[in-house]
């Protein structure tokens, strides 16, 4: 209903049927309900679920490859994945309606909370009720002490225990006033109580976490605004400059400034990957380092070092950590004249576990060839070759038995039409397989050293060795001091608000038979946990021990039975 | 000794101590079953005598800690004395044969440390028995109160059940760890996690109990498995001790120090890996079981409600992320 609604028809709500809530009115119903506790609830398990998606269907920006292949088996399920960006699930709309909310709730209810508590920090703790009896922890006993000597003693005895101690009067006199006063100004009543209060910390830290989620959470946002992680894919003797073409992969914030990036640059002089050799994690990673030469900026000097798995070169605020390794065949082609055309490592890509890996090298007609077509070779590296009844594949990780097995094609390697191109496969629609002499598929098996003439006196291939290869990401994580900071700050606020506990105590004294004066304590718990009773007997045994005379008796005492204690709502 | 040996031995000893959980099973089994008995024959006799059956026999108060057994109102008495009596002895062994299943249990994931040299939550099986003996821990801590002993027979079932899983399906034999793992952090990162499994394991049974509870005393019922247990109330506040102890923990070790380390490791702080958006929900649901417990119209049995589905969240995380998904926090070695 709009403001005009109820401006135009004001007539008498219909019988049965509350008054129509003007826009104002509804507007605060909004914002009540928003920042309810019961609202904060549900919006929390909205939250949790809407997160369960993200780690069922594959994400864009964690696993594009998966996405693809998802695509390729679903196409008509993807439509809909998409409309609903199920694959871009921390990105989504509603995945960011959820948290707003959240944080809107969060703020609203914070905020208020804040201001309240602030009062009460300061506020005097209420003065005792009037029937301390009927508070869940009550103490009664009597002393010979005067009730200004209790008073002053019980003053202390709280302060020493670190309660906040406010002066109660009510219809008593003043304890805060020293004892002579006291029978001064009480017309023969002696009698007065001191009221102390504990534990302000609890709602301070509960205050405290929930703003340091907020710090956390936009320190998080604020953060990939100007972050960035890149990829480059190194083999081992060869290197890179931080710079934006020399990336293989880039994502970024919205406001990363490539004229930012630190101008290092990096050589990988040498990467070893070591493997289980024995036992029952045969082939599985056992150390992969790479040893770099280092130059923090152009012209400065050169440094070694050494970067391993958890162990990231740091420069300035960026990271350059390992990703993945696998071998690169050092592959030659020469013409039918011995002319070479292509030379040097080629990355293959390992397919499994023990690095059976997949590539291609890709020979471009030149002008210095003396070819008419491109020649596209397929290869698969095998660092320790087996051949059995599923054809050829590596059964260990490192290089035992390297061999290089191979087929090739001529014709267009399409590069020229300029559509991007995988560098690890071969579009072969425009290309034909070379033929052997027997009319089948022209294939070979190479170890190290050895070399094949390619049919149809197209040239040769040679087998020259191999090295290893390192995925290198280099990466910034702007905010991410704020991000620990807000997450300590959390931390601490939680242990705090689940660990303070918010308790009043109370002492009244008033005069008994002849010159005993009567002591109450009473206890009252504000929030769960801890043991007021002890506590409360404590009390009691410490004012005892502060009183110059020794007590006249060790009266009643009482004590309700638990299961009163009162969380904080 | 060679580390395959020590691997060995830390089987035999873990497999020597899930016997040992079973037989405390079956005496706890038994303290219950005696228990159960002697209440029924209780209200059953003093039913008989036409007295309005006393208030705290239907609920024995969480304060106080004695058993109904010497009231005089029953004439029949001595039958559930024996009952009682008999519970008790059962009670006594099932706590005793649970002290040495835990030490046996305890030498097994030191064995298995020291077969591998480092410490024992490298992969599924090693965190499976570690979180094992942390529950185990916990619950002896509660064993000898009266709330510890509902627990008992639940809490001991879910710790032999998770040990078998661990020696037979989830098995591997000692080896290194993969270079990711490498780490002082897996010391801290996982420990913590470890240690939060097994408490919110304990604070699930305590939940769940709670429900059982509050049913029966809302129903009124004197007599089974609902009316033997300990108030709501003592449940409702025990299960969120536990929770206030291994929450902070759960935030410390998977959520913080896994994000250190995963930006030490991976180069990114934060990246919804799998395993890291389930720690996140798992987070989330005791979030919402705190706050729960602190909103009107949700305390008791739907709070206790809303605990178990966050348990759920953590065996998922734990069990389902390292089965069904394939993330960076593939260890698991299955």
């Amino acid at each position: 209903m709009t403001v005009r609604d109820v401006e135009t028809a004001p007539g008498p709500p219909e019988p049965g049927r509350p008054p129509a809530l003007s826009a104002r009115e509804s507007a605060a119903w909004v914002w009540r309900q928003l920042t309810s506790m019961r609202v904060a609830l549900i919006l929390l398990f909205m939250l949790a679920v809407a997160a369960i998606p993200g780690s069922v269907v594959p994400q864009n920006d964690i696993n594009p490859l998966a996405v693809g292949d998802f695509r390729a088996r679903n196409p008509a399920l993807s439509e809909w994945y998409d409309r609903l960006g199920l694959f871009d699930v921390y990105s989504a709309p509603w995945f960011a309606a959820i948290y707003l909310a959240l944080l809107v709730s969060l703020v609203g209810c914070i905020l208020p909370r804040s201001v309240q508590h602030w009062r009460a920090m300061r506020a005097a703790a209420p003065p005792a009720p009037r029937r301390l009896s009927r508070m869940p922890v009550y103490r009664r006993f009597e002393v010979t002490a005067t009730p200004g000597e209790v008073l002053d003693a019980a003053r202390a005895e709280l302060r020493g225990r670190r309660f906040r101690v406010a002066p109660a009067g009510g219809a008593f006199v003043d304890a805060a006033e020293s004892a002579a006063e006291l029978h001064v100004k009480s017309d023969g009543y002696l009698g007065g109580s001191v009221a102390g209060e504990a534990g302000h910390l609890r709602e301070t830290g509960n205050l405290v976490f929930h703003l340091a989620v907020v710090v956390v959470l936009v320190a998080v946002a604020a953060g990939s605004l100007f972050g960035y992680r890149a990829t480059v894919l190194v083999p081992e003797g060869s290197g890179f400059a931080n710079s934006v073409i020399q990336f293989d992969g880039l994502s970024s914030g919205a406001l990363f400034d490539a004229g930012n990036l630190p101008p290092f640059s990096l050589e990988v002089d040498q990467f070893d990957m070591q493997f289980v050799e024995a036992g029952p994690q045969l082939g599985t990673p056992d150390e992969f380092e790479a040893t770099v030469r280092f130059t923090p900026e152009p012209g400065a000097a050169e440094q070694t070092r050494t970067i391993r798995v958890n162990e990231p070169l740091a420069v300035n605020g960026t990271l350059v950590h390992i990703l993945n390794p696998g071998y690169a065949p050092e592959i030659t082609v020469r013409d039918a004249d011995g002319t070479v055309l292509a030379e040097g490592p080629v990355p293959f890509l390992p397919q499994d576990n023990s690095f059976t890996s997949t590539g291609v090298r890709k020979v471009p007609v030149g002008p210095e060839s003396g070819l008419g077509e491109d020649i596209g070779i397929q290869g698969l590296f095998l660092p320790t070759a087996v051949v059995d009844d599923r054809g050829p594949r590596s059964i260990f990780p490192e290089p035992r038995n390297p061999a290089l097995f191979l087929t090739a094609f001529h014709g267009d390697l399409g590069l020229d039409d300029g559509k991007p191109q995988s560098v690890y496969r071969l579009d072969t629609s425009g290309m034909e397989q070379f033929r052997a002499d027997d009319g089948e598929a022209f294939r070979a098996a190479l170890a190290v050293g050895e070399t094949v003439q390619l049919p149809d006196g197209y040239g040769s291939v040679t087998f020259d060795g191999y090295v290893t290869w390192v995925n290198l990401q280099i990466g910034r994580n702007a905010g991410k001091e704020f991000v620990l900071a807000g997450a300590l700050m959390a931390l601490a606020g939680l242990l705090a608000s689940l660990y303070v506990r918010r308790r009043r105590a109370w002492v009244r004294v008033e005069p008994g038979v002849g010159a005993a004066t009567v002591v109450e304590i009473a206890g009252l718990q504000r929030s769960e946990g801890g043991d007021l009773e002890t506590e409360v007997d404590g009390i009691a045994e410490g004012l005892l021990g502060r009183l110059p005379a020794v007590p006249v008796a060790r009266g009643t005492s009482r004590a309700t039975p638990a299961g009163t204690a009162r969380p904080d709502a | 000794m060679d580390a395959a040996a020590l691997g060995e031995w830390s089987r035999f000893v873990v497999a020597g101590a899930i016997a040992a959980f079973i037989v405390s099973w079956l005496a706890y089994c038994a303290d219950t079953a005696y228990r159960l008995r002697g209440r029924r024959v209780v209200s059953g006799s003093a039913a008989a005598v036409g007295a309005p059956a006393a208030p705290h026999l239907a609920r024995v108060s969480g304060t106080g800690a004695a058993e109904p057994i010497g009231d005089g109102s029953t004439e029949r008495g001595s039958e559930p004395v024996v009952a009682y009596d008999q519970a008790d002895r059962m009670a006594g062994v099932g706590y005793s044969v649970t002290v040495l299943a835990t030490l046996l249990l305890g030498a097994g994931v030191v064995l298995r440390a020291l077969s591998v040299s480092r410490p024992p939550w490298g992969n599924m099986y090693e965190f499976s028995i570690t979180a094992a003996l942390v529950a185990s821990i916990a619950f002896l801590a509660l064993a000898r109160t009266k709330a510890g002993r509902a627990l008992a027979v639940w809490v001991v079932l879910l710790v032999f059940v998770t040990l078998s899983l661990a020696v037979t399906v989830l098995y591997l034999p000692p080896g290194p760890l993969v270079p990711a793992l490498r780490s002082y952090w897996l010391v801290v990162h996982v420990g913590a996690a470890v240690l939060a499994f097994g408490l919110f394991t304990v604070a699930a049974v305590v939940s769940a109990l709670q429900i059982v509870a509050e049913r029966a005393e809302s129903r009124g019922v004197t007599s089974g498995l609902g009316a033997s247990l300990p108030a709501a109330t003592t449940l409702d506040r025990l299960a969120y001790r536990m929770i206030a102890i291994a929450f902070p923990i759960w935030t410390v070790g998977p959520l913080i120090l896994g994000a250190i380390w995963a930006e030490a490791s991976w180069g990114r702080y934060w990246g919804w890996d799998p395993k890291e958006v389930w720690a996140l929900i798992t987070w989330l649901a005791y979030a919402a079981f705190l706050h729960a417990r602190a909103t009107a119209g949700w305390k008791g049995s739907k709070a206790s409600a809303v605990s178990l589905i966050a348990y759920g969240t953590v065996l998922f995380s734990y069990f389902g992320v390292n089965i069904v998904f394939n993330g960076l926090h593939s260890y698991g070695g299955l």
